[in-house]
């Protein structure tokens, strides 16, 4: 099979970027998307051209670093499903497919395909923890956790950070992940002691990095490929406006 | 080269206890002037940082993924091991140290494996307070399940996804001593050479892959925790980026690799579809209770399964292997598959996969309970090859999935290079030749949360207490000259030949003479012709775009070049090793029944190689295995 | 934690900000609606209920502007996360699809806007009641005799302009369908939805909607068509009978009289 590729190609971060077109032809359709860069690649080494860039590294949909925009969906057509688990049979022969980075201001481009998200990082930083020295834990049967509350928080934590949800958002907005990662933490009783701080820090190293507002459209939880849902952005507004007025109340010690 | 091993005397139980007493300590308002530099950020790594920084010490984390949180660790799958015994069914500290030294195959060290298993229920612990969402039973306690070579269930699990969340719990921990300031984080870097100063490692030369530019950083200790080397094999069921040259660049500067050629293959992967292919994915294991095994009798048979009369059929592990048949352990099924393949039975385009076939087993339980049991693994099998398992059978092919060897370390992880501790898979430690499924995510953690802040301040507690060496110290600068050259080398090269085309020619031999089964014509071939690939790669590798930004092809070829020598160093190590154990097959030595033959006077050893210079042969040193506790036995699963 | 830094610079503060301002929109145009909806019923309860409201004096000055600042709020909050959530993205895709956003939702702005439009408008007519002469603004006695606004025929008149009276429909409808998304989105931003309930929701909604608009439409549609009919003589032209039990004793001379002390009544 064969297809035509839009794809976006950029020196760096500071460069402007724009579409190319190559042709990507002897494909099979059980290759996946990555392959047939990989492919599309190998043609322009041979041509003496620069391959292009593009994020990756388990292919197998886990680790959260492929993150092309593929026809206008973070990770292509599939529904639950991430770039390097795309393969070429969801396309027909003769496509044109147009291939983005993931775009956000606070996502910037760094080359090509590839998108810097180190803003997730800095907002796991900002609380994405409970906080417990290696040695100073009781034993893990201790807390007895409900197997309903221990499914739930495995919800929140399949998110493998990709940022498909930023990428989706009309508004770049990161709630779906924040959700996600403070909702796994203030579900546990482990999580419990840091929940208000956690969620009030969070929420703020979000805003600082620059992410939009949600407007409850849910495109997030459409494009995540682990189709976690928007309860979790519910939760996390309902968590931070109960430490917001919870802090308006509580004593202060000195 | 002496392997001091520094296993602490005593009785087996009480070593690790001792050694803890024994070992200096350093004071605590001194850790904070300690630099440590810790590469890579998988489960090993990402826990050694973050509880080092717990303790005082300033530590600067690197890792050449855009985040902490990607590193390979997070695809594993099955869960890892710790003797809790929450099961009541007679799990002890004793079980799991014998499992793993019988998994093993006898060839890893008694005193290390004992103290994996005695930390193992403190990781369970730590991961439960970190939030780490464990799998739990109606009543809120953790769940667990058994894996392979174990008669308990001692396996802790997160649905199909136990290694993100335990590396996710350690990056939350790590996370937060960044947030604290008190681990710098370098993302997106490359270490790219080994720093030593009289002998002692103090710092490494690193890459940043965005920007290009190549930084120097120093430091007291360094810890390399940069996982395996199974894409060594260009196909393997590791993350593509995974590659061997942070331990590489170690071993050139002086640390022992030890045991290269302990690799393991797993019976169950999804088979190569094509030439583009990329990366393998492992289907569990657990297939094998429902699914039967079979190959055409006759070569060249490409007739589709169905079509394919009973009495034309093979099921050959049944045939061979009587009383385990489908379930015979991971390394001989998985040679058996090649045999028939090689015997050109094999199928599906590529002729590299045999049947799994559940026809059986719907006929027997309905398709229902077959769903129930496998849906999920059905449903990846469809995404990636578009056909249902249900109708016809599964095509399964092993494929390289980890590696036992690794940079010799003593009983403090400390390498042969004062000052350099491994971590992980990166290390040879605890695994022998061959590794038990849900151990190496345990030994990852206990490495990095549990023995190494115990173990660094030993050394730590020796060296002069003076500040780490400036960057412009002059080991700096040769190191830093070295990797500027070799980039420019390679950018400036102006071959014909792609970098993946390279990759894949090196992964062939390797996997054709040095992967399932070994003999000594392949092994002596493949030394003539890793080399000559080599040279050719040299002369004709052709690395395009510039140094000063992000440059994956670059990235790629540094790799490869390490590659190389790696798997030359495998296939001289396979070569010496004139037995069969665990993934190391030896065609040489096998019972009549087929099944591997150790040799336990003349290789119960570690090989330890040294590096003597380019182009020159390593030297291999042996570190004698001796077994106070345990009683080395064969195995036999007819 | 200073709570207006939450209230109105966090990202979901702003977003309760909205909720709660819209909420409280919310509840003025269902009592609103409500207070209209008396336009079925004898001319004097509606006149009577105006009466009331604009007999509150300061009182009722206290409330419009409470609304005003309310209103003035949720706009400026709209705008500033409009403007937010642009800068958010720099550069857009080429060709972005809508995976699962409703309408509702991605026209909030639109239905937002043109509702501005239409409540300035809305005031000016009613409330400022400039947009007409004098003689769309008629006066009444009750049937106490106390000289009131007529309201009830000055809605009455006010739709009898069909270009106006669409333009009311349509906007009532926009905002309807603002409503369709804002009343559920809402729950969200106060995180009160989960999945438990957010279908019963989404249905409670939608029924809400339709009856407020619904509402809304049958008095401008009841207004435009003669199903009700202005029962003010002088404003109707006609001579009432005396014995009317509707009027009672009022007649376009009563009326007329008490004219001057309506309009001084009231200003
Ligand atoms: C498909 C699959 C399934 C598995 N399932 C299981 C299982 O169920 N149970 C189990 O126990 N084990 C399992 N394993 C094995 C296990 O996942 C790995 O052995 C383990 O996670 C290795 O962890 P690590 O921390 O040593 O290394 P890694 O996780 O590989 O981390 C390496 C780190 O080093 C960094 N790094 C490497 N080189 C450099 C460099 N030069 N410069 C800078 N940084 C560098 C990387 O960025 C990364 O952060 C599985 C493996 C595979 C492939
Ligand atoms: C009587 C009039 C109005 C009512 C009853 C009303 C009600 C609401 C409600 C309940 C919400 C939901 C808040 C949330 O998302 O949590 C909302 C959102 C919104 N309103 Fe209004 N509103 C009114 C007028 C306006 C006007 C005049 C504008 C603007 C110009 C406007 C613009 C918006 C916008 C843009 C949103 C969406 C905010 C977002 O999703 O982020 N509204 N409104
Ligand atoms: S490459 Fe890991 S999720 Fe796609």
């Amino acid at each position: 099979m064969k297809v035509t590729l839009r794809v976006w190609r950029q020196k760096d971060g500071n460069s402007q970027g724009k579409f190319e077109e190559y042709a990507a032809e002897g494909l099979n359709p059980n290759m996946s998307f990555l392959e047939m860069l990989d492919v599309v690649n190998e043609d322009l080494i041979e041509k003496g051209e620069e391959p292009i860039a593009f994020a990756y590294d388990c292919r197998e949909g886990i680790c959260g670093t492929c993150s092309c925009m593929i026809n206008g969906k973070p990770h292509g057509p599939e529904n639950g499903a991430t770039t390097c688990q795309t393969y070429m049979r969801s396309f027909k022969d003769g496509d044109v497919i147009v291939v983005e980075p993931f775009r956000a201001k606070a996502f910037p481009v760094q080359k090509d395909l590839v998108t810097d998200r180190a803003a997730f990082d800095s907002i796991m930083q900002a609380g994405g923890y409970i906080t417990s020295r290696a040695g100073s834990c009781q034993d893990a049967n201790a807390i007895p956790i409900s197997k309903e509350i221990a499914d739930l928080a495995m919800d929140a934590a399949a998110c493998i950070g990709c940022g498909a949800c930023v990428a989706a958002c009309k508004n770049s907005s990161a709630m779906l992940f924040v959700s996600a990662k403070a909702g796994q933490l203030n579900l546990l009783p482990q999580g419990q002691p840091e929940k208000d701080s956690r969620v009030v820090n969070m929420v703020s190293a979000m805003d600082e990095a620059g992410f939009g507002n949600c407007t409850n459209q849910y495109e997030c939880s459409a494009a995540c490929p682990k189709l976690i849902s928007e309860e979790f952005i519910s939760k996390m507004n309902r968590d931070y406006l109960s430490a917001s007025v919870k802090g308006l109340f509580s004593a202060k010690a000195l | 080269m002496i392997l001091d091993s520094k296993i602490p005397s005593g009785p087996l139980e009480e070593k690790w206890d001792k050694h803890i007493m024994d070992g200096k300590l350093v004071n605590p308002a001194n850790k904070r002037k300690y630099e440590i530099i810790v590469v890579g950020t998988g489960l090993a790594g990402a826990s050694a940082a973050s509880t080092l920084a717990e303790l005082g010490y300033s530590v600067k984390a690197f890792t050449f993924h855009d985040s902490p949180r990607r590193a390979h660790s997070i695809a594993a799958q099955g869960g890892i091991n710790a003797t809790k015994n929450y099961q009541n069914d007679g799990d002890s500290v004793y079980r799991l140290f014998y499992d793993t030294v019988k998994g093993g195959d006898f060839r890893s060290r008694e005193a290390n494996v004992y103290r994996l298993s005695q930390v193992s229920a403190n990781i369970i612990d730590q991961c439960v307070a970190l939030g780490v969402p464990f799998a739990r039973e109606y009543g809120g306690l953790l769940a667990n399940r058994s894996f392979g070579g174990a008669q308990v269930s001692r396996t802790f699990y997160a649905r199909g996804q136990t290694g993100q969340q335990l590396l996710l719990g350690a990056y939350s921990g790590l996370s937060r001593q960044i947030g604290l300031g008190n681990v710098e984080l370098f993302a997106n870097r490359e270490m790219l050479e080994l720093v030593v100063i009289d002998g002692h490692a103090k710092g490494i030369i690193t890459r940043d892959v965005i920007t290009g530019s190549i930084e120097k950083h120093s430091a007291h200790a360094v810890v390399l925790a940069t996982g395996g080397y199974s894409n060594v094999f260009y196909l393997s069921t590791s993350a593509l980026n995974s590659n061997v040259t942070a331990a590489w660049r170690a071993h050139r500067k002086g640390a022992a690799f030890a045991n290269p050629c302990y690799t393991q293959i797993h019976p169950t992967c999804i088979p190569v579809s094509g030439d583009y292919q990329s990366k393998l994915t492992l289907m569990s294991e657990s297939l094998r209770n429902d699914g039967r095994i079979w190959a055409p009798k006759n070569p060249g048979d490409k007739r589709p399964a169905d079509q394919i009369p009973e009495d034309e059929r093979d099921y050959y592990l049944e045939r061979k292997y009587p009383s385990f048949g489908n379930l015979a352990p991971r390394d001989i099924s998985s040679r058996s598959a090649k045999e028939v393949c090689d015997e050109g039975r094999g199928v599906g385009e590529t002729g590299l996969g045999v049947y799994l076939d559940f026809k059986d087993a719907i006929d027997r339980l309905g398709e229902d309970v077959i769903r129930e049991r496998y849906g999920n693994l059905f449903d990846i099998y469809h995404e990636i090859t578009g056909e249902s398992a249900y109708q016809q059978p599964m095509r399964i092919y092993p494929a390289v999935h980890y590696t036992m060897g690794g940079l010799w370390v003593d009983y403090n992880l400390m390498s042969t290079i004062p000052g350099c501790f491994v971590l992980g898979e990166a290390n040879f430690s605890d695994h022998g030749a061959n590794r038990l499924g849900a151990s190496a995510l345990m030994q990852g953690l206990a490495d990095g949360y549990f023995v190494l802040p115990y173990t660094i301040p030993h050394y730590l507690a020796e060296v002069p207490r003076e500040p780490a060496p400036p960057i412009d110290h002059p080991e700096f600068a040769k190191a830093e000259e070295e990797v500027v050259n070799r980039t420019k080398a390679l950018l400036e090269n102006n071959g014909k030949q792609s970098v993946n085309s390279f990759h894949k020619r090196l992964g062939k031999i390797i996997w054709d003479k040095c992967g399932m089964a070994r003999n000594k014509s392949g092994l002596e071939e493949a030394i003539k012709e890793i080399p000559a690939l080599r040279q050719e790669f040299e002369e004709d590798v052709r690395v395009l775009g510039a140094g000063d930004n992000l440059n994956q092809s670059l990235e790629m070829a540094g790799r490869v070049a390490d590659f190389f020598e790696l798997g030359e160093l495998m296939c001289r190590d396979a070569l010496a090793r004139e037995e069969s154990c665990g993934g190391h097959f030896r065609e040489e030595h096998q019972y009549e029944d087929g099944e591997a033959k150790r040799d336990d006077e003349g290789f119960s050893h570690v090989s330890a190689w040294e590096w003597k210079g380019k182009d020159q042969p390593q030297v291999c040193h042996n570190e004698k295995l001796e077994y106070e506790r345990v009683k080395m036995v064969t195995r036999s699963y007819k | 934690m200073n709570i207006l830094h939450v209230l109105f610079k966090s990202s979901i503060g702003k977003k309760i900000t909205m909720a709660v301002t819209g909420f409280i929109l919310f509840g003025f145009v269902i009592g609103h609606l409500s207070g209209n909806l008396q336009i079925f019923a004898h001319p004097d309860k509606i006149n009577a209920y105006a009466h009331f409201l604009e007999a509150l004096g300061p009182g009722l000055w206290l409330i419009r502007l409470f609304l005003l600042a309310i209103l003035i709020i949720h706009v400026w909050l709209a705008a500033q996360l409009t403007l937010e959530n642009k800068a958010a993205r720099p550069q857009g895709y080429q060709n972005q699809i809508t995976l699962r956003a409703t309408l509702a939702s991605r026209y909030m702005r639109v239905t937002g806007v043109i509702v501005l439009v239409f409540i300035v408008y809305h005031l000016l007519h009613f409330t400022v009641r400039v947009t007409h002469g004098p003689e769309a603004y008629p006066n009444t006695v009750l049937i106490d005799g106390t000289p009131v606004r007529d309201v009830h025929s000055m809605i009455i008149l006010g739709f009898q302009n069909p270009l106006i009276s669409i333009f009311y429909i349509l906007a009532v409808g926009l905002l309807s369908w603002h409503l369709r998304h804002g009343l559920v989105s809402m729950f969200q931003s106060i995180g009160w939805q989960t999945r438990t309930w957010s279908k019963a929701l989404n249905k409670i909604v939608l029924a809400v909607c339709v009856l407020y608009f619904l509402g809304n439409a049958l008095i401008v549609g009841a207004a435009m068509s003669g199903q009700v009919r202005i029962q003010n003589p002088q404003v109707a032209g006609y001579v009432c009978r005396t014995d009317c039990e509707i009027c009672g004793l009022r007649n376009a001379a009563t009326i007329a009289e008490s004219d001057e002390a309506a309009s001084d009544n009231q200003s």
